[in-house]
């Protein structure tokens, strides 16, 4: 009999799942765009929210979006969550915060992280701008953009988040 | 870019899971590493392999461990052609019920076997011992026909 110490008590059972990701037309317009630093929303014909990224149809409507628009790099945030545990694997050191951000003159959010703020002063509502990579690491990926960070901007009140036009805080005003 | 271009990437999505065993499935691969294939007796008398920790009839717990042959014979089985990634092994071989030597019940491994007409059911078998073990189930590198 083994000694006790030796006894097996736990195992490695790790499951992998490998995919072959295919962006598809719409996502890969919208890849394509992001390659030359430029974000590119598409807008349903039928609803007018505009997606992004893009799936290439409206998934309330059940059209395609074929209408596509360039959008700033300008972005509110909607949502958010200070990350305090590392995730094997993830090179990020905690604590560090990932948030849903809208882009100006989008309808729906996208995950992306936010730095150059301070943690607990980040909210809801609080306007942030995209910090690229050099142009030359640029690729067909959302990670050409480094993080978000503050703008010097008034917050959006709830209500408001989604509903911003592509000239954001400004539009509002002259509207 | 052409509308038709196609973007696609490599993904792989990792669980990294880690598990406790217990002491009935923990002592079973403990077994396993010193090369011997250890069953349980259930409360009717049989052997069951791999042990269960819970009686199959009575759910009252099992702690009577017993030693199997690392022999046995095949009681069903069925043949892989094109045996895939994560398979045991990367030529054609067979999943069986393999009812060791001792033991009442059978357990399922796989079978080395150069060609499926080889096999039957009934066909004497033996686990073949991986160079190196470590108390995990593989360290039985299968089965090879006696």
């Amino acid at each position: 009999m083994a000694d006790q110490q030796d006894t097996i008590t736990g195992i490695d059972v790790p499951v992998y799942l490998k995919y072959n990701f295919t962006a598809g037309a719409g996502p890969a317009r919208f890849l394509s765009q992001v390659k030359n630093g430029k974000l590119t929303g598409q807008r349903c014909p039928r609803c007018q929210q505009v997606y992004i990224p893009p799936r290439g149809s409206c998934a309330a409507c059940g059209v395609a979006t074929e209408e596509e628009l360039v959008l700033p790099d300008k972005a509110t945030v909607q949502s958010f969550t200070i990350v305090s545990i590392p995730i094997p694997n993830n090179p990020i050191k905690p604590p560090y915060i990932i948030a849903n951000l809208v882009l100006d003159g989008a309808n729906i959010s996208f995950i992306h992280l936010m730095s150059e703020c301070v943690n607990e002063d980040v909210r809801i509502g609080q306007r942030v701008q995209a910090v690229w990579k050099p142009e030359e690491e640029w690729d067909y990926s959302m990670d050409n953009i480094r993080y978000f960070k503050p703008l010097d901007e008034p917050d959006v009140p709830v209500a408001q988040i989604g509903k911003l036009p592509v000239s954001g805080w400004e539009g509002m005003s002259d509207a | 870019m052409p509308e038709s271009e196609i973007l696609n990437q490599a993904f792989e999505l990792g669980y990294t899971y880690t598990r406790s065993t217990g002491p009935v499935v923990g002592r079973f691969l403990t077994g396993l590493r010193d090369r011997k294939i250890v069953g349980i007796r259930a409360s009717d008398g049989r052997v069951v392999v791999p042990p269960m920790e819970y009686d199959p009839d009575t759910a009252a717990e099992l702690s009577e461990f017993v030693d199997v042959s690392s022999e046995g014979e095949i009681v069903s089985w069925a043949w892989v052609k094109h045996p895939r990634e994560a398979h045991p092994s990367t030529e054609p071989f067979a999943w069986a019920m393999i009812r060791l030597d001792g033991a009442d019940v059978p357990m399922v491994h796989w079978v080395q076997a150069g060609d499926e007409s080889d096999l039957h059911t009934g066909a004497r078998v033996r686990a073949r011992w991986a160079d190196e073990t470590v108390g995990f189930i593989t360290d039985i590198a299968g089965f090879e026909l006696v």
